[in-house]
């Protein structure tokens, strides 16, 4: 750990529960992100890793405990012993602090590669359009696309889709960001060069919680692993440690199916 | 063809000289269909013989017919008739996207207004619905505008309304029913996921709808609405309920009236009819075209149902369902 332990932590989930209806998904999940972290999150299909990261972006609501992003509770605003949902308003200026990466990229297709990029920074944080075509260029350097900047997604493979999403969630300039599954949609060929991207993000410094199957990326890069399954966490720590000598049954039974 | 083998030699004996190994074209007796034909030619015959006949009637009395085709009072009914088709579908296209979005609205009250409304307007006739409209000052003596069931700070006398505003109000009220399911489809068929990563960018609800969603659902909202354009431009036909006599078919009637020979200007209505909606059709041949160009694979939308959100390509996995097919209307569908 490289930051200060005085610091506030990026993420801080405190028995952190949600249901729909009476399908209680997250069961008092406990964790915290330190600022500059890796997180790798595992877990079976069904667990509630995909939940977890939707609360955390406020995409959900949660029924229980207490989650913060940077010290700030997500979602709801404290005022004397009293908790009020925020105003949609307020909300959406929680998000854009926070990047958000989806299994399916879920990209504009009617927009091309630089649109995309640009389109949250002009819009919401109302930068002027040659400041964010500048920095939506040096973003798609940075994921190895500069040449594709007038494609339209449909016209870009999965991987290069994936490494657009990215550049478009760093657009915005977060402090966090969250990968849901970023290569499960991918072929496999297509995998290494979303990865080798994230890797690179990873090591310049961007504190990241990446649902995963990958688990070399989780030994290689992450700082801590935790492993969910039926909403609980069931065991975390030291990737290569949880990788290599798993403590729990259920822990073992999922990693001898993936690894 | 360097090693022939005696198995391949005797097909090779049939390849031409300079198709260096490429297969011959087959020469097959094509399969015939003399059914096919005799049918063509009685209907051909048919058609022959019905305008043959249809030119040579004095019922039909097409020295009225070439009078009255261009007649000045004829061409200013057709431009009514196209106001009141223009006006009525901008009105039904505004309203028609607010009770989509008050439909696809998480307050039930909401909802249910939007509901109610589809309900009243799509379960009655437009004829009788026309005909209240005339009938609206009657009932409505004045519009009030004020505190209820005090003294009102303006009042509106409603027999200034013209007929030509009611047979408006009356058409479009009644097709923004229908335009409310069509653009509701339209949204529904974008991906989820879209709305997802627009939110979770930081934009508002209405940067999503205006900059992410709606753009989109064009694709699948454009072509019905086209369809919409061509039924209303029929339905005006119906005014006369209102009753408003100005436009094609109230005039040729008025004439045909006076001349006491209604067919020739049945005629004359159904021609200037005919030739607005062949105009229709080929522009809306060219939206289609265009927007089922979009990125990807060309794919041209008929139905709303399609869930093509996200035009997929290498590497996209959709997860079926993913769309919004299962609660999506068939619009322009089912109808009047
Ligand atoms: N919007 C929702 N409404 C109702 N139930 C939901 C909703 N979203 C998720 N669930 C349920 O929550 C549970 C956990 O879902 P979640 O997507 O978080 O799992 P996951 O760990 O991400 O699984 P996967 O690996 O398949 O993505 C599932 O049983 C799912 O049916
Ligand atoms: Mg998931």
């Amino acid at each position: 750990m490289t930051t200060a332990t005085s610091d506030i932590p990026m993420v801080h989930a405190d028995c952190v529960s949600k249901s729909f209806g009476s399908n209680e998904v997250l069961k008092s999940i406990s964790l915290t992100v330190p600022r500059g972290e890796v997180l790798c999150l595992v877990g079976p299909s069904g667990s509630g890793k995909s939940t977890f990261l939707r609360c955390i972006n406020h995409l959900e609501r949660v029924n229980a405990g207490r989650l913060t992003v940077d010290g700030v509770l997500v979602g709801y605003e404290e005022r004397g012993d009293k908790l009020y949902e925020l105003k949609p308003k307020v909300a959406a200026r929680q998000r854009r602090d926070i990047g958000m990466v989806f299994q399916r990229f879920n990209l504009f297709p009617h927009m091309t590669a630089i649109e995309n990029i640009i389109e949250a920074p002009i819009r919401v944080k109302g930068i002027k359009k040659e400041a964010a075509v500048v920095r939506a260029r040096e973003l798609l350097a940075r994921v190895g696309l500069a040449e594709k900047e007038d494609a339209y997604p449909a016209h870009l493979s999965g991987g290069q889709q994936q490494r657009v999403a990215i550049a478009r969630a760093l657009a915005m300039d977060p402090k966090l960001m969250l990968f849901d599954e970023p290569t499960s949609a991918l072929d496999p060929e297509l995998v290494g060069e979303v990865l080798d991207v994230m890797k690179n993000l990873a090591e310049s410094g961007m504190t990241m919680i990446v649902v995963t199957h990958e688990m070399g990326f989780a030994r290689e890069v992450a700082d801590s692993l935790v492993f969910m399954d039926g909403g609980v966490v069931v065991e975390s720590g030291d990737p290569a440690e949880v990788l290599s000598n798993p403590k729990h049954k259920r822990t073992q039974a999922f990693l001898s199916k993936v690894l | 063809m360097s090693q022939p083998d005696s198995g391949r030699s005797a097909t090779q004996s049939t390849v031409l000289p300079n198709g260096a190994g490429a297969p011959a074209p087959i020469k097959a007796i094509r399969l015939r269909h003399p059914w096919r034909n005799v049918v063509a030619v009685i209907l051909i015959l048919m058609l022959a013989l019905f305008i043959i006949d249809a030119s040579q009637r004095d019922a039909y009395g097409w020295d009225n017919f070439a009078k009255y085709i261009f007649d000045k009072r004829i061409s200013q009914a057709a431009g009514y008739t196209l106001l009141l088709t223009i006006y009525s579908m901008i009105i039904a296209i505004i309203l028609g996207i607010t009770l989509a979005v008050m439909r696809l609205s998480d307050n039930p009250v909401v909802k249910g207004v939007a509901w109610l409304y589809l309900w009243v307007f799509r379960g009655t006739p437009i004829y009788v619905q026309l005909v209240f409209w005339g009938l609206f000052a009657t009932i409505y003596k004045t519009i009030d505008i004020g505190i209820p069931f005090t003294t009102p700070w303006l009042q509106f006398p409603t027999d200034f309304i013209s007929v030509f505003w009611l047979a408006v109000i009356g058409l479009s009220l009644n097709e923004a029913a229908y335009m409310a399911e069509i653009v509701r489809a339209g949204i529904l068929s974008v991906d989820k996921g879209q709305d997802e990563a627009a939110t979770a960018l930081g934009m508002s609800w209405i940067q999503t709808m205006r900059r992410v969603v709606i753009p989109q659902a064009m694709r699948i909202i454009i072509p019905p609405t086209g369809n919409e354009v061509i039924s209303m431009l029929k339905t005006t036909s119906l005014v006369a309920a209102v009753p408003f006599s100005f436009d094609l078919y109230g005039r040729s009637r008025d004439i045909s009236a006076v001349i006491f020979d209604p067919i020739p200007l049945l005629l004359v209505a159904s021609a200037w009819y005919l030739a607005f909606t062949s105009i229709l059709m080929v522009g809306q041949y060219f939206l289609e075209k265009r927007f089922s160009r979009g990125v990807g694979q060309a794919r041209p939308e008929k139905k709303g149902t399609e869930t093509g959100a996200i035009p997929v390509t290498t590497g996209i996995v959709v997860p079926p369902g993913a769309g919004g097919t299962d609660t999506t209307d068939k619009p322009g569908k089912e109808h009047r």
